[in-house]
């Protein structure tokens, strides 16, 4: 699991990819998950689903710890959150059981596709 | 409304199957169908992406892909970080936000689009863990 042979460069890289992510989670409203899959993959060697799966756990305290400080701020609608939360649970259980079954390629590209379409929607407003 | 749930469904759907996508769906979703201003669907996509991300690691963990350790070094780690990023959040206009979050979903695109395209030749996510 862990690599005794060099802990301590270990640790700063883990360091470096988790603050890196805090920060972008905090900035964005996001996970993490960007920044920490690759970085995973990268600089640790781990494999795709490996980094996914690890990158899950830690942005449960990444965005707890966002979320808490936004509260801080009065930004949060927890009625508007459950909205989309809540649903997204059935569909996160949906996409880690097809996860082992699919090829992920068109899925990767499909999804790349929305997001720029969404991202063009946001420019124009 | 009603898309707002949808697209929550999807952003699950993605998020278990890419391990990124959530927030990068809940934001928007929250701003074009939910009326949020760009600050308050980020704080409110936070809030989605707890349940969901608890739900996906144990799900992830019952197929053996969560190291665990590193897992909570990660998060412990990024704490600081995220406040960070949520102060700045704060502090930056509203619009430029919105337009850097456009930026970074335009980069998690490519990011992934590259990422499939060079794994169509090799198989993906079966390397043996040390």
């Amino acid at each position: 699991m862990v690599d005794l042979s060099a802990p301590a460069g270990r640790t700063a890289r883990l360091a470096a990819i988790g603050t890196l992510a805090g920060l972008f989670s905090g900035l964005f409203g996001v996970g993490g998950g960007v920044v920490m899959v690759p970085l995973l993959m990268v600089w640790l060697g781990y494999g795709a689903r490996e980094a996914t799966g690890t990158s899950l756990a830690a942005i449960i305290v990444i965005a707890a710890v966002a979320v808490a400080t936004h509260a801080g701020y009065g930004n949060v609608d927890v009625e508007k959150g459950l909205l989309v939360g809540v649903p997204a649970i059935g569909g996160v259980l949906a996409g880690t059981w097809l996860q082992q079954r699919v090829p992920q390629r068109a899925i990767a590209l499909g999804f790349a596709a929305v997001l720029v379409g969404v991202a063009v929607r946001l420019v124009v407003g | 409304m009603i898309e707002a749930a949808l697209i929550g469904v999807l952003a699950g759907v993605f998020a278990g199957l890419l391990g990124i996508g959530g927030g990068a769906l809940f934001v928007p979703a929250l701003t074009l169908f939910a009326g949020l201003g760009q600050v308050d669907a980020e704080a409110t996509s936070l809030l989605a992406i707890v349940p969901v991300a608890i739900v996906g690691t144990w799900r992830q963990r019952g197929y053996g892909n969560v190291r665990d350790r590193d897992a909570v070094a990660l998060g412990v780690l990024a704490s600081a970080g995220a406040v960070a990023g949520v102060v700045l959040a704060n502090a930056v206009p509203e619009r430029a936000l919105e337009l850097l979050f456009a930026a970074l979903i335009v980069y998690v695109a490519w990011q992934l689009a590259r990422g499939a395209l060079a794994a169509s030749d090799a198989p993906t996510g079966d390397t043996p863990g040390p």
